[in-house]
C-alpha cells in the first residue's frame, strides 16, 4: 500500500502494520502455521489460552516471538462475563500484554456472542484497563453501545465463525463503519479472498480470519491471497467506486458524434 | 495434603506452596499464569503463595486458537 499514503491502523494508541489480524486455530501443525503466518504479512495474532500441556508446551507462544508477531489472546470458549474476565486476567498476566480479544459465546451450535454477557465483560475489562477489541454481533447498535464502553475497535461478525459464509448482512457492517469512531475489525465468516475484499470495501479498517486459511488447501496459498484482497479492498475503498447503474453507459466515444 | 492441578488430583507436602505444584507439573516459568480458587496470583506472588488442602490451580498458557 505504498504510495498512496494510507494511514496506518491505530487500536488503542498501538499501530498496527497489517490490516490483516489472523487467527491460529485450526493449522494442522506449527510448521503448517508458521508458513501461513509469513504468507499473510500479518502483525497481530490472536491465540487461546487453555491448561498447559506438557507435550505443547508454549509452541505457538514461541513461533509468534520469533516471527516478532504481536500476540492478541482471546476468551474463546467463555460463556459469562465473569469467565471472560478470568480468561483475560490470565492472559494478561501469562503474555504480558493488555489486549484482548473479548469472546464470550452464546451457545456450541451457533458461537453467536452473547450481547447481554459481551457488553457486561467490556465495561468491566474496560474499566481493569484492558485494550478490548470485542467480537460482536453485526448489530449497529451493540456496536456502539461496546464503544461507548471505551473498547478500543469493535469487531462485527460476517456470519458465524468457521462457516465461511461471507458476510450475510453487509448493510449492518456498513452502518456500524459508518457511525464508529473506534476501528471496524470484520471477524468471523470470511471463507475466501473475495469476502475479505468485501469487508475493506465496505470500509473495515481491517479483517480478523483464521479458518479460511487454516482450514483452506492450500494454507500458506490462501493466506498471501487474503493479503492481497485486504491489501486490494483497502485502496477500491480508498479510491471510491463508481456509483451504480441501471443501464449501460459506453465507455468508449459515441461513433455517431 | 491434597490439591487439583488443572483438573488432577495430586498430593503434596503439608505447606506446600504454588511452585511446588508447578514443579509437579514440570511447567515452564514463563509464557503461563496461575489461578489458585478462580483468583489469578501475579508471578510476583508465586514464591510466597502457600496452598491449602483441596486448593484448586490453574496452570494455563497460549495454545492455537481464534
Amino acid at each position: 500500500m505504498t504510495g498512496y499514503n494510507d494511514e496506518p491502523l491505530v487500536i488503542g494508541g498501538r499501530k498496527i502494520a497489517s490490516r490483516l489480524i489472523m487467527g491460529t486455530g485450526g493449522a494442522g501443525n506449527l510448521e503448517i502455521l508458521e508458513r501461513a503466518l509469513v504468507a499473510s504479512g500479518t502483525s497481530l495474532t490472536t491465540v487461546a489460552m487453555r491448561r498447559i500441556d506438557a507435550a505443547t508446551g508454549t509452541g505457538v507462544l514461541d513461533l509468534l516471538r520469533r516471527l516478532g508477531i504481536e500476540v492478541l489472546p482471546n476468551t474463546a470458549g467463555c460463556r459469562t462475563a465473569a469467565e471472560a474476565l478470568l480468561t483475560a486476567r490470565l492472559a494478561r498476566e501469562a503474555l504480558e500484554t493488555d489486549l484482548v480479544k473479548l469472546e464470550v459465546i452464546a451457545d456450541e451450535r451457533t458461537l453467536l456472542p452473547d450481547p447481554i454477557e459481551l457488553l457486561d465483560a467490556a465495561e468491566q475489562l474496560v474499566d481493569d484497563g484492558f485494550t478490548v477489541l470485542p467480537y460482536t454481533n453485526d448489530d449497529p447498535v451493540l456496536a456502539r453501545k461496546l464503544e461507548q464502553a471505551g473498547c478500543a475497535a469493535v469487531m462485527p461478525l460476517g456470519s458465524p465463525i468457521g462457516t465461511g459464509l461471507g458476510i450475510r448482512n453487509p448493510h449492518n457492517i456498513e452502518m456500524i463503519v459508518a457511525q464508529s469512531g473506534v476501528p471496524v475489525v470484520l471477524d468471523a465468516g470470511i471463507g475466501t479472498a473475495s469476502e475479505a475484499a468485501e469487508a475493506m470495501e465496505l470500509g473495515c479498517d481491517a479483517v480478523l480470519l483464521a479458518t479460511a486459511v487454516t482450514r483452506a488447501g492450500d494454507p500458506e496459498r490462501m493466506a498471501h491471497a487474503m493479503r492481497l484482497a485486504v491489501e486490494a479492498g483497502r485502496a477500491a475503498h480508498g479510491a471510491g467506486r463508481i456509483p451504480r447503474r441501471y443501464w449501460a453507459q459506453a465507455s468508449s466515444p459515441d461513433p455517431d458524434a | 495434603m491434597h490439591v487439583w492441578i488443572n483438573g488432577e488430583r495430586r498430593e503434596l507436602s503439608a505447606g506446600a506452596g504454588l511452585l511446588d505444584a508447578l514443579g509437579v507439573l514440570g511447567a515452564p516459568r514463563t509464557g503461563v499464569a496461575v489461578a489458585v480458587d478462580g483468583e489469578v496470583v501475579p508471578r510476583a506472588d508465586w514464591p510466597s503463595t502457600r496452598l491449602t488442602d483441596g486448593a484448586r490451580i490453574e496452570v494455563l498458557t497460549a495454545v492455537q486458537g481464534g
